[in-house]
């Protein structure tokens, strides 16, 4: 034998690249068994008496219980931010307001770890993207806020900018952290109290987050953070003595919030679902175009509001990109979300499992094609592989609906007229994707394409800095940036 | 001998054109038979206001400044007929000078609310505000010309398109001021004029699904079920707005985020 032969025998040659499992520590995160609800920096028992259970939805193991508060819970957390509002909050110098911003941000990055774990373990989101993305997002957001407070008279000149009082806010479960960073930084920048309810079925990091709130030594009652479900949330957004609402979740509830918040002069910003188009041209650089589909649409299981869940190919490149695209499906690993080599993690409850294998059975129904990469989901917990539907018509459910999962359709174009009267052909606008190498086409189509955020040669990108939200039914008001202090303020006539 | 004065037929105002209702109904008021709209005029006028969107919105800002302030120049050769029909000089020197602030405004909005925004990677962003689409306006009761210029302007502006429901009780200056738009080379479309009951037709306005923005500022009494049924499609709800401000025209603008790479 050889050398040679000797070392091929002893180490074949792998048939595949296989990842050895790389779980991260789960020990950072110490949780209670049960929590309460967070009301005046403290926390009280919830006068309901009810408790569920959060469940890690990549195992189905119980992680916590927390309290599903109730409408007298409710009615105590928004007196108790509208006493924090009128005294004391409201008059301090905002230069003081913006230093306990300044505080949690800090307080986030030390953390980060910690919570980019939680996340992943309630949520079921790939640790990769919690680590890398949700929490330094997070603390991003609170430190560009914090910087925002003691400078709002130069954002709105003349207009003598004012806090409207208690912001009552209800997030959704895809970006639990990073969504509730959304919502408290710009809030308290402007000056304004808060009751915040998360999702039912993700209240962990929120509740975590009520310890940096202590550590920030925020004063009681300023942030008030209410669990339950969308009982809690209706009862909360429809409090006579809270001034703001801002939501963020389907286009379904959020039509009942502002049904519900009509003729109550309740100042409200809705950031609802979509259904973006991303729309690739033959001219596009095709490798870096098919890492933004990817990324456009299995980011975060799809669970994206802004998701590029249409993929919109122009005809002559159709079968190129597709047959790039199946291969880069591939490579992507599907399984445990604190593996640190996890692309696609935990779908988020049973609820939306099924939802998404509803509508994925409606699409074969109607005669879309079919392909899911060869993969291998873990025996417990809730996952569903990526898939790219072809041959898809632009009247299917698949095209039309929000899945809000890993699923892609696939639709062809010849020409940019025909792009943009398809892109355009949904009751949504939050988001939409362009790729081309030509810079006038990138222009005429980020004009031409109604909705919010326009990614060019890009896909999913974020930053505190840069306004996002809806046109149409995806929503109104903007959150990030300059204008997102504007739905938090009132101002002279 | 005296001469018999020439009176006028006051109609709608729908793409352009002045129309009869086609429900061949009027009503009496300030001393003539004005047009009563049905909801089929009112579904016809956002058909007109969704065909003229792309066109107006597609203008350069410069174009459209130019057009308001035409829109002013010919409002002041008719000062003497709006002075008699509103009795108030005053009202009506307002009304122009406001068409002409407004007309200024056109290519200076985007500047004012618009943003580049220094995200933290190597991307170019920026913010710039877009026309929401078709405006659905209730006039208000009282200041029959300037009212509904004060809100009227700074709605098509930035590019957008509107319906108009004007003054029930004093609709006549309305009908003059569709007259006027009509000559100052404001797109047919652009402003549809409707006048008539708006019990009956406020409440079509606010479900319509083609319009995208209602501005309920010169509604009367309980607005609720008109902000009800706005929900349908999401429309967005402008309830106040006194005076003049780009921010009333901002209400009025969606902002639009576009992200490129920074790269070699």
């Amino acid at each position: 034998m050889s050398d040679v032969e000797k070392r091929q025998d002893r180490s074949p040659v792998p048939s595949s690249f296989d990842y050895a499992p790389a779980p991260e520590a789960r020990d950072l995160v110490r949780l209670e068994p049960r929590y309460g609800l967070f009301v005046g920096g403290e926390w009280v028992e919830p006068r309901s008496g009810e408790y569920e259970t959060s469940i890690s939805p990549a195992t189905e193991e119980p992680l916590a219980e927390f309290a599903y508060a109730g409408e007298e819970d409710i009615d105590l957390a928004v007196t108790t931010a509208r006493e924090a509002f009128e005294n004391g909050w409201s008059d301090l110098a905002p230069s003081e307001r913006s230093k306990y911003l300044y505080r949690i941000a800090r307080l986030l990055q030390e953390r980060s770890r910690e919570f980019a774990v939680l996340e992943s373990l309630d949520g079921g989101k790939p640790i990769k993207e919690s680590r890398d993305v949700d929490l330094p997002l997070a603390a991003a957001h609170f430190f560009y806020y914090a910087g925002w407070a003691d400078k709002l008279e130069y954002a709105f000149p003349n207009r003598n900018p004012r806090p409207l009082g208690v912001a009552a806010q209800v997030i959704p479960w895809n970006f639990p952290l990073l969504m509730l960073s959304w919502k408290i930084a710009p809030a308290l920048a402007t000056g304004n109290t808060v009751v915040l309810k998360p999702a039912e079925t993700t209240p962990l990091s929120a509740l975590l987050f009520c310890d940096v709130l202590r550590q920030a030594g925020l004063p009681p009652g300023v942030v008030n953070l209410v669990t339950g479900d969308g009982r809690a949330g209706a009862a909360l957004v429809k409090h006579p003595d809270v001034d703001k609402v801002a939501f963020t979740g389907s286009t379904e509830v959020g039509k009942e919030i502002q049904r519900a918040v009509a003729g109550t002069g309740k100042k409200l910003t809705l950031e609802l679902g979509g259904k973006a188009a991303n729309v690739i041209f033959d001219d596009a650089a095709l490798d870096q175009a098919v890492e933004g589909v990817i990324n456009g649409i299995y980011f975060n299981q799809g669970h994206v509001c802004c998701a590029g869940s249409r993929l919109l190919v122009q005809e002559s490149i159709q079968e190129q990109l597709l047959a790039k695209l199946k291969r880069r499906m591939g490579t992507l690993r599907v399984g445990d979300p604190l593996d640190k080599n996890t692309d696609v993690g935990a779908i988020n409850s049973k609820e939306q499992l099924e939802k998404i294998q509803e509508l994925v059975a409606s699409g074969e129904q109607e005669g879309a094609e079919i392909y899911q990469p060869p993969c291998v989901l873990p025996e417990k917990g809730w996952f569903f592989p990526p898939t790219v539907f072809t041959s898809v018509a632009q009247s299917y459910r698949i095209a039309q609906e929000e899945i809000f999962g890993p699923v892609l359709s696939v639709l062809t174009f010849r020409t940019p007229d025909e792009a943009v009267e398809k892109a355009n052909n949904t009751a949504y606008g939050l988001s939409a994707g362009v790729w081309t190498e030509k810079g006038s086409r990138i222009l005429s189509m980020a004009q031409r394409l109604r909705a919010g955020v326009v990614w060019a040669n890009t896909f999913n990108r974020f930053d505190p800095a840069s306004p996002f939200g809806g046109y149409r039914e995806s929503g109104f008001g903007r959150e990030g940036g300059l204008h997102g202090l504007e739905p938090y303020l009132r101002f002279d006539e | 001998m005296s001469r018999l004065p020439v009176s006028k037929t006051y109609k709608l105002y729908v793409d352009g054109k002045f129309p009869r209702s086609e429900s061949g109904r009027t009503y009496e008021v300030e001393g003539a038979n004005v047009a009563r709209a049905s909801r089929k005029d009112l579904r016809d006028s956002v058909r007109a206001a969704r065909k003229a969107l792309p066109g107006w919105a597609g203008l350069t800002a410069y174009n459209r400044g130019q057009v308001l302030y035409r829109v002013a120049e010919m409002l002041e050769g008719r000062r003497a007929e709006f002075t008699e029909l509103v009795g108030d000089e005053a009202e009506v020197t307002a009304a122009v000078d406001r068409w002409i602030w407004y007309a200024g405004w056109a290519d200076k909005l985007a500047q004012v609310l618009g943003a580049s925004n220094p995200v933290a990677g190597p991307y170019f962003n920026f913010t710039i505000p877009e026309p929401v689409g078709v405006v659905g306006l209730v006039a208000p009761e009282e200041s029959p010309l300037d009212g509904l210029v004060a809100r009227l302007a700074p709605a098509i502006v930035g590019g957008n398109t509107a319906v108009v429901l004007a003054s029930e009780r004093r609709p006549l200056a309305a009908v003059t001021l569709a007259e006027v738009l009509a000559t100052s080379d404001v797109p047919g479309g652009v402003v549809n004029v409707l006048t008539g009951r708006k019990e009956e037709l406020s409440p079509v306005l606010a479900g319509h699904m083609d319009v995208n923005a209602l501005d309920l500022v010169g509604a009367d009494g309980d607005r609720t079920e008109l902000e009800r049924l706005a929900a349908d499609n999401v429309k967005r709800v402008i309830r106040s707005g006194e005076g003049q401000s780009p921010w009333h025209a901002a209400a009025f603008l969606e902002m639009k985020t576009v992200w490129h790479p920074i790269g070699v």
